[in-house]
């Protein structure tokens, strides 16, 4: 048959040849940069790759069929083929076998993915400890506009934009807002969460290697939203404890004072670190927005533009005098 | 003095815009509008457009009037993705892009709402408008007074959302502005409620219109036409209509929450005094997943005409499509919390919609494969609505996937929110829908207007479009995998990005070219048509009843009305 075709088709082979070289220029492109949610390096993201990497494997089975049927398919009966071998049956439009096998394999294959599905949803909890023979550290999360502040409750340090932890040390991430929703996300180590003012979401992940990863927000929180990125470096035991005992010597003190300050906007945040003073800051930004009674800390003050919701002087008289001196004005 | 001031309450000449992109859309807005005007009086055809256009209520005008909206609203979206496009694409390390990061966010707010609610749903109901009473052999819609009434609530809404370009400012919350952000606390402008009021405005006569061909699909089927003879753009867009009646009263109800949070201080969705945003997030999807089915059944529907039509066979597995479009309307109800995987619920709640969310690829599976059995020994022509069709089942088959894996949430926890899922959602959104509907605009093309649109520009455009989106869309899935989240408006020159970006900015400009063929498409064909005319009303061989009476439809649509036997009642 091939003997016979002395031209190639031109109309497919070069768009076959354009596409292959296409093909060829994204791989040699993409063998020199880095992919963390491909190339894992803690234990959770190495569980999600491996289940994303099932999962197309899985659907490849569907796939494959589907575009060859559909290659063959459209080919054989095009119009103009002068070949008579293909069949045409303009009136056939039913087949009980062939409908049931396509809904039975789909069916299949989801039913498999299904029970996947399941445990590893369970597996893979953000809020499940993980199980190691290290003991489980505590950081908290505040993400604020525009940045990520951390807290270590038991270091009794505070940083911005920057998270530090032992490598093979499982980390429970607790976290919350004090603006707007963000989310958590280190790809390299694995999961992201939202954090919400008045809420705590937990995510607990870990390092094998040591290394500095990119964390960021991944859910849209006003106009510094670009910039709320931080580095998660994961080091040994040893220089983690170091760099504790460096930050505890700083001169900055996080009080309650000082993070009114620090939680107004501002964009594109330089690293910084702190010795926390403030006693559980954490329930302190959490339950803020959980009592009633008393909202609207300094820091929202300056952020909300007086309109028609302008708050008077004394931010701390109950929210329905609030209400009523708006209705009045 | 004093009396205007107080009229015009907080609203300044601060409200208008000063830097040159917006001024330039706002500026070019009235001119355009002036040289209309001009051009109507000269021609005298006010009372023309008032009697024929205006003040109609013949469906096929009112389709008209939606498509001409929906293009030019595509046209301003499409322009919006250009300005991402060169922004991401330029914006690493140094330099800051083209536009701010407040302009950048309206901008990609814009986008979203545009591109949903005013071209993919200003083309559905102008297909609906267009074909389904021609379909069931029906000389109108159940109520024509209504259907108008819903058109100009659309149009309403249009004219808002456009008018935040020269007054004020748009939402910078993203195209479903979750609070706290779109709450006064962080989004004080007026930006949020230009985006809550034309949505408001606009759904509220999707919701009529819904109800109206619902009624007219149910009651004014020709006599022999059961529901089981139905073709199946009809029973897609009855499926549809049930969705959006189900559906919309959420979108309405949540819109309206929020929009008493910011004007009247009351605490839905506030962070504070015991509001609760996750209930809004809740709600939003629980309208948002049914309707991105809302919008993609009908396109379903479509490619079922057309592939039947162009393959000259009957539509392979008929009781199943129609099993597969319903069951499909069910699940999307049942699905809507995996656009929040990461809020944090349960192992057991993430899992059940994790799969439901799977299941739903079954019946969309079936969609297909019946699809290409109706190919299965057809005489298959490849007119340009076919070469959409093609360009449909490649992309959306990956897409597909891609949705599979954002659906398992162990999956979604390290891929949402990153353009993995932008890639994933416009890969069903534009070659599910937007191919769909384009195909379905040349196929029903000649039967509204009286003659064909050119077929050789049609499928170079088309052309472009598939090439176009698979370069700006690659580089996203992949991109997504490297930590690259939505609606970055600046990142580090570190991470590599830049030349995935300029990729799909390239994609983007070959998609433009596509775009500027259909223009070119569309302008030939009307500058031809004398000449080009249908005279058979008949030009594609067709299996329905819209196909039995004269190219342009006459206003009464059937002569007689038409008796069914059979499913497909036309066989020329």
């Amino acid at each position: 048959m091939s003997k016979k075709r002395k031209k190639p088709n031109l109309k497919i082979a070069i768009p076959l040849l354009l596409a292959l070289g296409v093909i060829a220029l994204a791989v040699w492109y993409l063998r020199g940069v880095h992919i963390p949610v491909m190339q894992p390096q803690g234990e959770v993201a190495q569980k999600e790759r491996d289940l994303m990497v099932f999962t197309v494997l899985l659907g490849l089975l569907i796939v494959v069929p589907v575009f060859v049927m559909t290659i063959v398919i459209a080919w054989r009966y095009r119009e103009g083929n002068q070949k008579a071998r293909a069949k045409y049956t303009p009136d056939w439009d039913r087949h009980r076998l062939a409908e049931f096998t396509w809904w039975a394999i789909p069916f299949a294959i989801i039913a498999v993915l299904s029970v996947v599905t399941w445990t590893s949803t369970h597996s893979l909890d953000p809020w499940k400890p993980l199980n190691s023979s290290a003991k489980t550290m505590k950081i908290q999360v505040v993400s604020l506009d525009w940045k990520w502040l951390f807290l270590y409750p038991e270091q009794k340090i505070a940083t911005v934009n920057f998270v530090q932890f032992p490598k093979n040390t499982p980390v429970d991430f607790e976290i919350t807002s004090d603006s707007v929703m963000n989310s958590f996300w280190i790809p390299s180590l694995g999961s992201q969460i939202y954090s919400m003012p008045g809420m705590s979401t937990h995510v607990h992940l870990t390092a094998d290697k040591n290394g500095d990863y990119r964390g960021s927000s991944a859910n849209i929180s006003g106009e510094g939203f670009a910039g709320m990125k931080f580095v998660a470096r994961a080091s040994s035991q040893a220089d983690f404890d170091t760099w504790v005992q460096s930050v505890s010597k700083s001169s900055s003190i996080l009080t309650e004072d000082s993070y009114a300050r620090l939680a107004r906007p501002s964009k594109n945040n330089p690293h910084a670190f702190y010795v926390l003073g403030a006693k559980n800051l954490y329930g302190t930004i959490v339950m803020k927005y959980m009592d009633h009674g008393h909202v609207q800390s300094e820091a929202e003050h300056d952020h909300a533009k007086p309109g028609t919701n302008e708050v008077p002087e004394e931010s701390n008289m109950p929210y329905h005098d609030h209400m009523h001196m708006e209705m009045s004005q | 003095m004093i009396l205007f001031a107080d009229f015009l309450g907080k609203l300044s000449l601060d409200a208008l815009p000063d830097d040159p992109i917006t001024m330039g859309g706002a500026i070019s807005m009235p001119i355009i509008g002036l040289a209309i005007v001009a051009l109507l009086t000269y021609t005298k055809r006010w009372k023309w457009l008032w009697r024929e256009w205006l003040t109609t209520v013949d469906p096929k005008k009112i389709g008209i009037m939606y498509l001409i909206v929906a293009g030019v609203m595509a046209l301003r979206g499409f322009a919006d993705v250009i300005m991402m496009r060169a922004q991401q694409a330029l914006a690493s390390g140094d330099s800051s892009g083209i536009i701010s990061s407040d302009m950048f966010q309206q901008v990609f707010s814009a986008h979203g709402t545009i591109m949903i609610f005013f071209v993919a749903m200003g083309i559905l109901f102008a297909l609906v408008n267009m074909v389904v009473p021609l379909m069931i052999g029906a000389r109108d819609v159940a109520f024509p007074f209504l259907n108008a009434t819903s058109f100009w609530l659309f149009a309403a809404g249009m004219v808002l959302i456009n008018l935040s370009l020269a007054v004020g400012e748009f939402s910078a919350a993203g195209w479903l502005a979750y609070p706290p952000l779109s709450e006064l606390s962080h989004s004080p402008g007026v930006g949020v409620d230009y985006w809550l009021w034309s949505l408001q405005i606009a759904g509220a006569g999707t919701l009529l219109s819904g109800i109206n061909f619902l009624v007219t699909i149910l009651k004014m089927r020709a006599p022999g036409m059961t529901l089981m003879k139905m073709p199946m753009f009809v029973w897609s867009i009855l499926v549809t209509m049930v969705m959006i009646i189900f559906a919309f009263p959420i979108l309405t109800v949540t819109l309206g929450l929020l929009i008493l949070d910011r004007t009247l201080g009351m605490h839905f969705f506030t962070a504070e005094a015991g509001g609760n945003a996750m209930m809004y997030v809740n709600l939003i999807w629980a309208w948002g997943h049914p309707e991105v089915y809302i919008l993609v059944l009908p396109a379903f529907g479509v490619y079922s005409e057309i592939v039947a039509t162009f393959s000259r066979k009957r539509l392979f597995g008929y009781a199943s499509m129609v099993w597969a479009l319903v069951s499909i309307a069910f699940l999307s109800f049942i699905v809507w919390l995996h656009h929040f995987f990461t809020m944090g619920a349960g192992a057991n709640v993430n899992a059940f919609f994790g799969v439901m969310t799977m299941i739903i690829g079954v019946p969309t599976g079936v969609k297909i494969f019946n699809w290409l059995f109706t190919m299965f020994r057809g005489r298959i022509k490849f007119a340009s609505p076919m070469i959409w069709f093609m360009g449909f089942i490649f992309l959306f088959t990956m897409g597909g996937m891609a949705g599979v894996m954002l659906a398992v949430p162990g999956i979604d926890y390290q891929v949402h929110n990153s353009l993995f899922l932008v890639a994933h959602f416009h890969t069903m959104i534009v070659s599910g829908v937007l191919f769909g509907f384009f195909a379905g605009i040349v196929y029903w093309w000649p039967k509204v207007f009286g003659y064909k649109l050119h077929e050789g520009l049609g499928k170079i455009a088309a052309g472009c479009w598939i090439v176009g989106f698979i370069l700006a869309f690659a580089p996203l899935y992949i991109l997504g995998l490297m930590g690259a989240t939505r609606r970055l408006d600046h990142y580090d020159a570190s991470l590599g990005w830049q030349p995935l970006f300029i990729v799909a900015g390239i994609g983007a400009l070959i998609i433009a070219v596509g775009v500027f063929f259909q223009v070119l498409q569309i302008t030939v064909s009307v500058l031809e048509r004398k000449w080009k005319r249908d005279l058979t009303g008949d030009p594609w061989n067709g299996r329905t009843l819209e196909w039995t009476t004269a190219s342009p439809a006459p206003f009464y649509n059937f002569a007689v009305i038409p008796q069914v036997t059979e499913r497909d009642p036309f066989l020329g």
